[in-house]
């Protein structure tokens, strides 16, 4: 009231006002705090509300919206030559991947054969991706418990991977390099040294690790038993990737549906089953050792050929639906085309990841504290483009 | 389990309902109004336990809207996707948010963006645009001079 | 010795005010330079642990960089929020520094260097230490902001708690000694620290007390009031300009104090490393001036303090009142009956 006395505002105003007013406390006299959309924490743009009762939370709800560009609508009038680059900026963190569940659909419409040397560089950029994710991921979320120099030491790694991918495609972050038919242009010629010599770097990077952050006490204090998925929750919210696992489904989309030459490599799908915070960390950071597993097995000999398979310059996909899974490094991205026989796709649905992990985080964390938020939003490994498309 | 057998089981449930199998997956076709008790049968049903809901979605067919649902079995690994077909003037159906609870912010999504309204659904508002905006943004009819450009 | 000199030329009441103004001259210098010196050791101690390089453009190698960052504090504008309690808005940053200024009065910075040997030395520090807690509560409330009152909530109970623990470390400490003088307790070390003459419970004191009172001066892992990520700044949220340079300010003061409070109980102060009655040993150390002594070991105190910063994730709030009621605080008074043990039954050097 004061204010209103003091100031002369136009009509907005003063309802905005009213409204603060109101919703600064509810009837039982909880507080309502925003968490975002601008964190200290890099999470993205995510804005949620938060209701306390001192410190501990009664109600979270996610306000989404912040960062949506509407690429479902905008790929209607794109063509499909062109609309896979869009996806690399929804989840920026593994272009790779999303460009390859985009070719590979439209690979699926086409019904075209991709040389075996294409499916190899395709495998071994997504596994380096899905490193460089979890990186990032290691990373920030250490500094959101506090200790600010897992950051640094992460960054060093995720800054060789992009150094390599960077004289191969020509971009460190959204990397347009899958093509429907193959990838777009031939290897670096240093790409085989350089890997070889990352993977050599990276064995002994991940026991410094587990030193700092794993077996540390107070980590294990602050993940343990903290924002708890059951099983059968975790099917049921559609939760996906690292998060599902933790909770002990089998839902690696690697070893269910496998793609390109998945199939043919050896790794081990990652299970845990206590759900809680520290069992999504030890899956993500054991998801890393399988990866580099991976680029390991395939860098060694990768086929001599094409690296495109031939196809016309504007594709028209015939009349029909194609939905193409692939497991990005935050759960199962699906693509979904809906084609009337044209240029341009129909309707196209991105199967979010993080959309239906993020759906169980009021869940998760409802009855704890704060600190406890924080961390379980870290291990849920949100990207908020992803989200909002 | 194949998908003759899942189509014997399906009609066993609901007599009135087609098949189209010329996709990768059996897509099954149901009236809006059979919906839910169909989903909660083959929910809980043995043999059938199609418990993973990973895609809620709404084709503009500028006649008519399809709602799409793709499900799968953590148990048996089949999938199928199930497809009902709204009017466009006034698009209703029951949410499967109760049965489902990935369901709840997909809904909303689609309420945001097609104007499907959801029966029953707990807290159906817009997710995605802003609270204040009108229209219905994905729909095929969706005219903005100000924010959208036609290619 | 200088109060000699003054006191022999002038008369008395002239003396004493030149000792005055001298005496806060001297202070307040000495709080700019630590000021200066801890916020650019820090950040480079930071960097080299995070492998990059730190401050290092402004001045050679760097060292002009807080100047600088003191300048750019000084010359911004001082937001006072609208519905903010002014007087007591303003009041906060003074207490917590004139907190900070009555603590330096007993603490011994050399050989006869000391502004006041109250005889009861260390009792004064742990009360006027308790003191601060009001100046970050005046500073939590009156912001009228929901996240400084979480915050300085949340600072209060935690201070209040470690206080327990570190004053009965202190307290194992002055069993040994029988005084409660810091002239005295360091004169006791002349022949041995006191961390290697009563050994073991003085280990665990020592532990206890380097615990406590990274809690009580909230440095991570214990600065759940000012965690970055969660909840903006805490309490100094709606702080900017000149009161948000002082809070800062009295930070790094407060770690330098209870550093040179641990540096002058367990580790003696400006007394030289002294083994025993090994005479020529000790006569080698006692060419090293004493003040270099104390400023060597406060400093390594403080490096240690900043290790823990950089090492360590942030204690959940819960979790930081159960390592002190549940743990701290029963070690600390077995500890304090062991050496009361040890003192009678004269099992130290």
């Amino acid at each position: 009231m004061a204010i209103e006395k003091r100031l002369r505002r136009p009509d907005k105003y003063d309802q905005a006002i009213k409204m603060v007013e109101e919703i600064g406390t509810t009837t039982e006299g909880d507080l309502i705090i925003n968490v975002g959309p601008q964190h200290p924490a890099t999470h993205g743009v995510l804005h949620l509300v938060l209701t306390l009762n001192g410190e501990t939370i009664k109600k979270v709800e996610p306000h989404l919206g912040y960062i949506h560009r509407s690429i479902e609508k905008m790929c209607e009038s794109l063509s499909y030559r062109q609309f896979i680059y869009v996806t690399s900026r929804m989840d920026y963190l593994s272009s790779h991947i999303n460009n390859h569940a985009c070719a590979l659909c439209v690979e699926k419409g086409l019904q075209v054969e991709v040389p075996q040397r294409a499916q190899h560089i395709r495998v071994i950029m997504d596994e380096l991706t899905r490193i460089a994710s979890h990186e990032l991921w290691w990373g920030a979320m250490a500094m959101d418990l506090g200790a600010f120099t897992p950051f640094f030491h992460a960054f060093r790694e995720r800054e060789t991977i992009t150094d390599i991918m960077e004289k191969t495609c020509g971009a460190r972050l959204t990397m347009n390099y899958m093509v429907p038919g193959g990838v777009m242009a031939e290897l670096h010629p240093d790409f085989q040294k350089d890997v070889k010599s990352f993977i050599q770097l990276y064995k002994k990077k991940i026991h410094e690790y587990n030193e700092l952050v794993t077996g540390n006490v107070i980590f294990q204090n602050r993940m343990k038993s903290i924002g708890i998925l059951s099983y059968e929750d975790a099917i049921s919210y559609g939760c996906s990737g690292p998060v599902a696992r933790a909770s002990g489904v089998h839902c690696d989309i690697r070893k269910l549906y496998p793609y390109d030459i998945y199939s043919k490599v050896e790794f081990d799908e990652v299970i845990e089953s206590a759900g809680d915070s520290f069992a999504r960390y030890l899956v993500r950071l054991q998801e890393m050792q399988q990866s580099i597993r991976i680029v390991e097995q395939l860098i060694e000999d990768i086929p001599e050929g094409d690296f495109q398979a031939k196809t016309k310059a504007v594709l028209k996909l015939p009349k029909g639906e194609f939905y193409q899974r692939v497991e990005t490094a935050r759960g199962e991205l699906g693509v979904y085309i809906v084609s009337e026989g044209g240029t341009t796709p129909y309707r196209i649905k991105f199967r979010s990841p993080g959309f239906s992990n993020l759906s169980a985080l009021e869940h998760m964390v409802k009855g704890l504290k704060i600190g406890d938020l924080v961390a379980a939003m870290g291990t849920l490994d949100l990207v908020i483009p992803d989200i909002d498309r | 389990m194949t998908n003759e057998d899942l189509k014997i089981k399906f009609t066993e449930l609901l007599p009135a309902i087609t098949f189209d199998e010329s996709g990768e997956w059996l897509n099954v076709f149901v009236a809006p109004g059979e919906l839910k008790s169909f989903a909660q049968q083959i929910r809980i049903m043995p043999g059938l336990d199609f418990d993973y809901l990973f895609c809620l979605t709404c084709v503009d067919w500028k006649t008519h809207f399809t709602m799409v649902y793709h499900f799968s079995s953590t148990i048996h690994r089949h999938n199928i996707v199930l497809k009902s077909k709204l009017d466009r003037d006034n698009p209703e159906i029951e949410t499967l948010s109760d049965i489902w609870r990935t369901a709840e912010m997909l809904e909303r999504e689609v309420y945001d963006l097609f104007g499907v309204k959801f029966l029953d659904h707990p807290d159906l508002r817009r997710l995605i645009m802003p609270d204040d905006w009108e229209g219905w943004p994905l729909r095929k009819d969706y005219e903005d001079p100000i924010n959208m450009i036609k290619l | 010795m200088i109060q000699e000199w003054l006191n022999n030329h002038f008369n008395p009441t002239l003396a004493l005010l030149t000792e005055f103004i001298l005496v806060g001259l001297l202070a307040i210098m000495l709080f700019a330079l630590l000021g200066l010196i801890l916020v650019f050791m820090e950040r480079k101690v930071a960097a080299v642990m995070q492998i990059r390089l730190g401050p290092n453009r402004v001045g050679p190698k760097g060292i002009f960089q807080t100047t600088a960052d003191t300048l750019k504090l000084v010359m911004k504008e001082g937001l006072v929020p609208d519905g903010a309690d002014k007087f007591l808005f303003n009041l906060a940053p003074f207490v917590v520094m004139i907190v900070a200024m009555l603590i330096l009065a007993p603490i011994a910075f050399a050989k006869n260097f000391q502004i006041w040997d109250i005889n009861i030395g260390v009792l004064y520090l742990t009360a006027i230490s308790s003191l601060s807690v009001i100046g970050i509560l005046m500073a939590g409330w009156a912001s009228n902001n929901k996240y400084s009152l979480l915050g300085a909530m949340r600072s209060g109970a935690q201070i209040v708690s470690y206080e327990l623990s570190a004053g009965l470390s202190v307290l194992s400490i002055i069993v040994m000694t029988g005084s409660l003088s810091i002239n005295d307790i360091i004169l006791s070390q002349q022949n041995g620290w006191w961390i290697f003459k009563a050994h073991i419970p003085a280990i665990i004191s020592f532990f206890i007390f380097i615990t406590a009172v990274t809690a009580e001066t909230n440095r991570a892992p214990f600065d759940m009031a000012e965690a970055e990520s969660e909840l903006t700044a805490g309490f100094h949220t709606e702080y900017s300009g000149m009161r948000f340079a002082l809070f800062f300010l009295a930070e790094y003061i407060n770690i330098f104090i209870v550093c040179a409070i641990g540096a002058t109980l367990f580790f003696g102060g400006w007394m030289p490393l002294h083994i025993g009655h090994w005479e020529g040993f000790n006569h080698i150390m006692d060419y090293i001036p004493s003040s270099i002594w104390f400023f060597g070991k406060t400093i390594g105190l403080i490096f240690l303090i900043m290790w823990f910063r950089w090492t360590f994730p942030r204690l959940r709030i819960d979790q930081l009142l159960n390592l002190e009621w549940k743990y701290l605080l029963p070690i600390s008074m077995f500890n304090l009956i062991l050496m009361t043990v040890i003192a009678i039954m004269g099992w130290h050097f």
